[in-house]
């Protein structure tokens, strides 16, 4: 370690000359033509993705082997991805993994570089050759499209923007929804859409005292949205989401919940299903039961759809002022236009049955449609990830980087952990066991001589001077703590836990401070 | 990850002498009532300028952490609580413990690789663990909220619980705790292949 440290004030004497000092770097020969680099040093990861993907595996590096160092480049000047930006302002506890990224970050073999994009900035190509192995965990910045006539009328967004917009992402400042109207269609039955359908009717009580943005807290207080109706292809035994949003939602005060009753024929006796086999005469009762989960939240859906409320619920329901409801076995086919203003008026849904049962029900198109009414539309049906430099194996069709358990095909050295490695579904635990899985593929293949740490590589000393070189100046972690601070403390006199900075230009301009 | 329980609580005290308060609502001496604070949760917020509130702070959470530290050496033999825990390569890690310790904290201070990402909060499955069949039901029953959180953990069992919430009684002596095996081997949603 201590001739790392060496070199760092070595490097900073040469100024010109690169590339023959970047020959010799990687040779581990220094510019007077002495050896200050020993082999074997320290193995050098990089990772590219400051969210919770990003930090899992580091801190997984980290905790292994006494003598990795890892450096996580971001895009932003802030760090931590969808924990920022993607979990609802009113669910802080989840936000609470934040800490153990922190000590991550400020762990002594830990680096963070913000504002750097890689793809841009800096090759993932220049990347693999300052360190023994290069981690994307760039996560999936980009949302499906649902390929319906009408998808980009005004009044249209993807969750992915409406989320971004609420909670600060800096693309998504001007989004501007149009919240004008009286009855809201989200497509998509997942926690993403939830969360949306949440945000539009929670009471501006529960919201002022989150860190939503100020705008959108605005925007929503002038809110005419009184109906989100919550649209799905299958049916109540198929939604994607968990119990603990649907009972947010059951509870949400100000609302009631309103649902068809016909889409739950056939539930409650699959619900009571004890399967028992006959095999070669035998009778094997298998209990082929639903899986807990899925039986207690569909146990949940049906009481709140179809049950007889109790007196108090009753008088609760009559006061709400909001709707809320599931609608299943419809298809979006198209979105209409009000001629006037050109903006939304409405969405054709064509009706669905179910061919086959479970998990792998799919949807048959009945030929019935249905029109609905409605000025905001909210797609929710997933995001994507997308390839960010040219010599990165990418599979369009997955939207995923090809791997096995993190070892990006055809590309030593490179790995990949999160969104990127699977597809974005899951949660911060799911994305936690996928990154610690990628950080063993990568110490194995230390261990086995697969990944080459022999060499001596200049990492972050080599990238800092290109940045610089290019006019990028990164933002470490201590630039980003005085961000933090700055936000804590504007929250604080709003009664908020922050008020967050919402273009890049202003957290740039507290990180210099 | 002794190492990584000081460095939470210089953390704290990190955060504390740069006069940024953390949320004592997610810790768990809060929650539980272990916490000196605890009544006076409510005004701490406005005190930054208040020197003599931080010190005051800063001084209990010194002698808190001092004085976990101390009465888990002492052995006042109805005090301690036998553990186990059996981590993911199945190798069992006897611990000493005692009345009132959280299960999951327990882990953390004896280097146990049981995460904690919500800190005890129930907003995620991380703490995920299984309960011999002896003690299982010695526990009392979930919460709801537990209930939910754990329905999403991988590899649900009917013996699981979140380590978060488990807090050793004396009845829980010898209690044992294994974490689940979430590694690319075994399949994260709990199917198990079929042998062919």
């Amino acid at each position: 370690m201590s001739s790392c440290r060496l070199l760092q004030s070595e490097l900073k004497l040469w100024t010109s000359g690169r590339s023959k000092w970047t020959r010799g770097l990687n040779e581990g020969i220094g510019w007077s033509g002495k050896t200050f680099l020993s082999t074997s040093c320290c193995p050098k990861v990089c990772i590219v993705g400051s969210g919770p993907a990003g930090f899992y595996t580091a801190q997984h590096l980290i905790k292994a082997r006494q003598d990795v160092e890892v450096d996580i480049y971001e895009r932003l000047p802030v760090p931590f991805g969808l924990v920022r930006f993607g979990v609802a302002p009113d669910h802080p506890e989840v936000k609470n993994v934040i800490n153990t990224f922190t000590q991550t970050a400020k762990h002594s073999r830990c680096s963070f570089y913000g504002n750097v994009n890689v793809g841009k900035d800096v090759t993932v190509g220049e990347l693999q050759q300052a360190y023994h192995a290069v981690v994307l965990s760039y996560g999936a910045e980009g949302n499906r499209r649902v390929g319906v006539p009408g998808e980009d009328l005004r009044g249209v967004y993807s969750a992915k923007d409406f989320v971004g917009w609420y909670n600060g992402l800096p693309s998504c400042r001007e989004l501007s929804p149009d919240l004008s109207c009286e009855t809201a269609v989200i497509l998509g039955q997942g926690n993403v859409a939830l969360d949306v359908a949440r945000i539009l009717l929670s009471p501006l009580d529960i919201l002022k005292k989150t860190d939503i943005t100020q705008p959108a807290l605005e925007a929503l207080a002038e809110s005419q949205v009184r109906k989100v109706l919550i649209v799905g292809r299958r049916g109540p035994m198929q939604v994607a989401c968990t119990i603990k949003e649907l009972r947010e939602m059951v509870n949400l005060p100000g609302t009631r919940p309103e649902m068809v009753a016909a889409d739950f024929e056939g539930v409650p006796e699959a619900l009571k299903v004890v399967r028992s086999e006959r095999i070669y005469g035998r009778s094997l009762s298998a209990v082929a039961d639903l899986p807990r989960p899925r039986k207690r939240l569909t146990e949940l859906l049906m009481k709140t759809a179809m049950e007889v409320p109790g007196d108090k619920e009753l008088e609760r329901r009559k006061n709400a002022t909001k709707i809320w409801g599931f609608r299943f076995y419809r298809s979006p086919t198209e979105i209409f236009a009000d001629p006037s203003h050109s903006r939304t008026a409405g969405i054709r849904l064509a009706v669905n049955r179910l061919e086959g049962s479970g998990e792998r029900a799919q949807a048959v198109l009945t030929g019935e449609v249905e029109d609905v009414s409605c000025g905001l539309v909210i797609s929710s049906i997933g995001y994507k990830s997308h390839p960010i430099d040219p010599s990165v194996p990418f599979d369009s069709r997955r939207a995923i980087v090809p791997n096995s358990v993190g070892r990006v095909h055809q590309a030593a050295g490179l790995y990949c952990s999160g969104w990127l490695k699977t597809g974005p579904t899951g949660v911060i635990a799911t994305t936690m066991n996928n990154s610690f899985d990628t950080a063993r593929s990568l110490l194995e293949d230390v261990d086995s001589g697969t990944l080459d740490i022999s060499t001596a590589k200049p990492g972050s000393q080599i990238v800092s001077m290109l940045l610089e070189e290019r006019g990028v100046k990164p933002v470490t972690f201590s630039d980003w703590e005085k961000i933090d601070s700055l936000e804590m403390r504007k929250g604080e006199a709003c009664g908020k836990p922050r008020e967050k900075l919402l273009t890049v230009e202003e957290m740039l301009k507290v990180a210099r401070t | 990850m002794a190492a990584a329980a000081a460095a939470r609580s210089s953390m704290g005290l990190t955060l504390r002498l740069s006069r940024v308060i953390p949320d004592c609502r997610s810790c768990p001496l809060y929650r539980f009532k272990g916490c000196v604070d605890n009544t006076a949760g409510s005004q701490r917020r406005g005190s930054f300028d208040n020197l003599r509130t931080i010190n005051r702070h800063l001084q209990t959470s010194i002698c808190l952490y001092q004085a976990e530290e101390g009465s888990s050496n002492a052995e006042d033999p109805d005090d301690v609580v036998n553990v186990v825990y059996i981590d993911r390569s199945g190798k069992r890690i006897p611990v000493k413990a005692k009345v009132g310790d959280n299960i999951l904290y327990l882990a953390h201070k004896h280097g146990i690789d049981l995460e904690g990402a919500c800190e005890a909060s129930l907003a995620c499955s991380t703490c995920h663990v299984y309960v011999n069949s002896d003690h299982f039901d010695k526990l009392p029953e979930p919460d709801e909220r537990e209930d939910d959180m754990l329905d999403m953990a991988p590899m649900l069992q009917e013996n699981s619980r979140l380590g978060c919430q488990i807090i050793l009684t004396p009845d829980l002596d010898g209690i044992e705790l294994t974490l689940p095996k979430v590694t690319r081997n075994f399949y994260v949603d709990g199917h198990v292949p079929k042998p062919h």
